[in-house]
């Protein structure tokens, strides 16, 4: 008897846990553990706040990546398009320079022509899968060599510098905090937000996952599919404008090697999260999470000296493989 | 290995079989045996736990109690592979062959013929044009699978199950995309295959068909071994009463008679597939619509819809003229149309019923965030009334049976209050209790003063429901049926071009 209620009980608690959401929650945990154990100033909130400041510019493009590949697509672009967009913004406002001493109008407008260029840049990419016909990973590989291509020429090989006046006003916006709390992190929390309630408390959020789960259905349950493609690959384009511009004042500078790999990146944290590559399934929460453990693998390597530095990338890999396995396993089981 | 006439020969069988899914047994104990030589069919309602039965006799799952035996020894197979090696073969429904590759390929998928290293190919080619030939099937084997007419898709199935030289072979639903003719084919193919001394099962809803071959039958009701006995001197009628434990009695509900106002009227529209169609639609009538596959019924419902673009002619809606470029401007136009291809085209099978059942209206629910409570009272007043029967609302729409699934579309597309609703092939593959069930809906969706159209290949479904006909061939409207007209003689004679009430 005892046998026939435990075989009665335990699909019901295994059925109520979300395993794709826990599956990175616990790995993030048992980072923070072994970080803290490693060194004793790993849970000093000084360092707590520089891995999510650091967290930030691949969070929040891959908050639009999340979108992105639920609705079945990838964009492998947002490196360049961030480098591209970095470069304009910068050229922009050194520009601008010359023709006003309103450094805060010069900002300004260097931030909208930001967004301006990340938003178009994702349309275009959603325009060229959707009217062209042209599948995802072709169009985004296609504008990723533009992109990169295009900043390599603005600074002529070399580095596009931002103005040492203009970058003094706008140097808060990536060193600055509000109640302690680093303005990256606070348009990470914000993007976050905003992406959540997208993704899973509105009609668009579904129609996103349901293309991306099957693209006929969809469009037989009155979806516009083409629509709901370009969009997502808008949101993607203005999540790496809002990255950009919380990137710029950083470095102050844009050239051939911003932001390569950011893409890969970006794809590792939304799949780590349990964001299924095939679409169909999208989790904000897991994005946010796997931004974090990349951040983390890198942050507790420089803490410690059992494994080199070098190997960041080697340790980022095993663990998104290991993730991604771990989750087909959770998968065949229940 | 021939098979002695007085002591038939068992090849296979079950005892005893149970199997539970977590808490819920769906298999309570069913005995089941397979002898050399007979055709063996297996019938009950979905979810009467044919396929459970069939998955465990395969191989496919492992039984949570009773003995699976082959040749009177115990077996346990670990893989479908390793029961295929033993000679058991199952024909799913769904096809499962690589799409891409080609028909030769597909054929001996897993046990290419080799010569030393290298891949035997002009052996393989000629043993799979062969097999395809035995079925008159004239597919290439050099062609793409994708490339094929579904027909075509089964026969390859059907030629790779021989290619494996199987003892016991399992027929899943195998007609349901077959003409007439190419069932003939494949029941000659049985024939034979069954003179050779193998035991096959055959799982129909087309009690016709199973009358026409079946030596014995097996009915299971609700996971219960109802009887087996033989086939002969059992009619349809009998099945169906067997299958369901009940009378059929008013198998076709009574329809009222439709109002004379119009409410969709089709003009002359052309558009792929579809040749100056034209036919109305009245309030609170139900328009069946016959044709042969291929007839261009569903490309001009789809045209209709906003699916695919209307090259010329009128749709006029209560007498107003209107043109739909999209699903959503039909769907707010309140015409609603039901996919005839509910896996591929109808549900997401992944997701849970739930988001199913409101992706059609998600509008109603989304203000502009989402509602989940209304959406879930919505879905369960909406399930109730059209008695869909799932374990939980967080099960996936894969995992109901082939009648759920219609009903949980049709419940999705009612959700958006059509006054027009198009129904391709309301009853493929659903069993005959779900069927009379559904038949009720659209007699009540008529009497609501909405007008049905009902696409269906069956044609005493056509002429059971109807209250006029229209039929198709080649993309254009040969003819419009009412009263003593609708019968099967007089709508074939239309559906194969014979006669044309139009001028060419």
């Amino acid at each position: 008897m005892t046998d026939t209620t435990a075989r009665q009980t335990k699909p019901g608690l295994l059925a109520g846990l979300d395993w794709k959401l826990l599956g990175p929650l616990t790995a993030l945990v048992v980072l923070l553990i072994i970080g803290s154990l490693l060194n004793e100033n790993f849970l000093s909130s000084g360092n707590l706040l520089n891995i999510l400041t650091r967290s930030a510019f691949i969070g929040i493009i891959a908050i639009g990546a999340t979108f992105v590949i639920s609705s079945g697509g990838i964009d492998l672009s947002v490196g360049s398009m961030a480098a591209f967009t970095a470069g304009v913004m910068i050229m922009l406002m050194n520009w601008m320079l010359g023709m006003t001493d309103m450094i805060w109008l010069i900002v300004a407008v260097g931030i909208m022509a930001g967004a301006l260029i990340g938003s178009a840049a994702g349309w275009l990419n959603g325009i060229l899968i959707t009217r062209g016909g042209i599948e995802a990973f072709i169009v985004t590989l296609g504008t990723m060599g533009i992109y990169r291509s295009l900043v390599t020429y603005l600074a002529d090989g070399g580095t596009l510098s931002l103005d040492r006046e203009v970058r003094a006003l706008y140097r808060p916006v990536y060193y600055g905090d509000i109640f302690g709390l680093p303005i990256p992190v606070l348009f990470f929390a914000l993007a976050a937000i905003l992406g959540w309630i997208v993704l899973n408390n509105t009609a668009f959020g579904r129609h996103v996952q349901s293309v991306g789960a099957n693209e006929d259905v969809a469009r037989y349950s009155a979806i516009n599919t083409d629509r709901i493609k370009v969009y997502a690959f808008m949101i993607q384009g203005a999540c790496v404008a809002l990255a950009t511009i919380v990137y710029v004042p950083r470095l102050g500078s844009a050239s051939a090697t911003t932001g390569v790999l950011w893409e890969l990146e970006a794809i590792a944290a939304v799949i780590i999260g349990g964001t299924l590559l095939k679409g169909g399934y999208g989790r904000i929460g897991g994005t946010i999470a796997g931004a974090l453990i990349l951040t983390l693998i890198g942050n507790i390597l420089n803490l410690t000296d059992l494994i080199s530095n070098y190997l960041n990338g080697a340790v980022q890999g095993v663990i998104i493989i290991a993730a991604v396995f771990l989750q087909r396993g959770l998968r065949r089981k229940s | 290995m021939a098979p002695k006439t007085t002591h038939p020969t068992v090849l296979l069988s079950g005892t005893g079989l149970r199997k539970s899914y977590g808490p819920v047994e769906v298999l309570h104990g069913v005995d089941f045996e397979v002898r050399a030589g007979e055709v063996h069919a297996l019938l009950g309602e979905n979810g009467a736990g044919k396929s459970t039965l069939v998955k465990i006799l395969s191989g496919l799952v492992q039984p949570s109690e009773g003995m699976v035996a082959l040749d009177d020894k115990s077996v346990a197979f670990a893989t479908v592979a390793d029961a295929e090696n033993a000679g058991i073969v199952l024909i799913h429904q769904e096809f499962n062959l690589a799409e891409l590759r080609t028909v030769e390929e597909n054929i001996f998928l897993g046990r290419e013929r080799r010569k030393g290293l290298f891949l035997d190919k002009a052996a393989m080619r000629i043993e799979a044009r062969m097999l395809l030939d035995q079925l008159n099937c004239a597919a290439p084997v050099t062609a793409q699978v994708a490339s094929l007419p579904v027909a075509d898709k089964q026969m390859v199935e059907i030629a790779k199950a021989m290619s494996r030289k199987a003892r016991v072979l399992f027929l899943d639903e195998p007609t349901a995309v077959l003409t007439k003719a190419e069932t003939a084919s494949l029941f000659a193919l049985v024939a034979r295959l069954k003179a050779e001394g193998v035991g096959i099962v055959f799982i129909s809803h087309k009690l016709d068909e199973v009358e026409a071959i079946a030596d014995r039958i097996t009915v299971l009701r609700d996971g219960n071994h109802v009887t087996t006995v033989s086939a002969e001197g059992i009619s349809p009628d009998d099945m169906a009463r067997m299958m369901v434990g009940r009378e059929l009695s008013d198998f076709y509900p009574n329809i009222s008679a439709p109002s004379a106002e119009t409410l969709l009227e089709v003009k002359e529209v052309s558009a792929p597939g579809v040749r100056r169609a034209s036919f109305d639609l009245r309030r609170g009538e139900v328009l069946g619509f016959a044709g042969l596959q291929g007839a261009g019924r569903t490309a001009l419902m789809e045209a209709i819809i906003g699916l695919h673009a209307i090259e010329s002619g009128t749709l006029r809606l209560n007498g107003d003229a209107c043109t739909f470029d999209s699903v959503a401007k039909s769907k707010a136009s309140r015409i609603a149309y039901l996919t005839k291809d509910r896996k591929g085209k109808g549900l997401l099978l992944g997701n849970d019923l739930v988001w199913n059942f409101s992706l059609f209206a998600l509008d109603k629910f989304a203000t502009p965030f989402l509602d989940r409570k209304a959406e879930r009272a919505a879905y369960d007043a909406a399930t109730q009334a059209v008695d869909l029967r799932a374990g939980s609302p967080k099960m996936t729409a894969g995992s109901l049976s082939g009648g759920n699934q219609q009903k949980l579309l049709l419940a999705k597309i009612l959700e958006a209050n059509p006054q027009v609703i198009i129904i391709d092939e309301p009853t493929r593959g659903i069993d005959v209790g779900a069927k009379a069930q559904i038949y009720g809906f659209i007699a009540d969706l008529a009497a609501e003063g909405r007008g049905v159209i009902v696409l269906s290949s069956e044609l005493p479904e056509i002429i059971g429901l109807s209250h006029r006909v229209v039929v198709m061939h080649n993309g254009m409207v040969t003819g419009s049926l009412s009263g003593e007209d609708i019968n099967e003689e007089t709508i074939m004679r239309y559906a194969s071009g014979l006669v044309s009430e139009r001028a060419a």
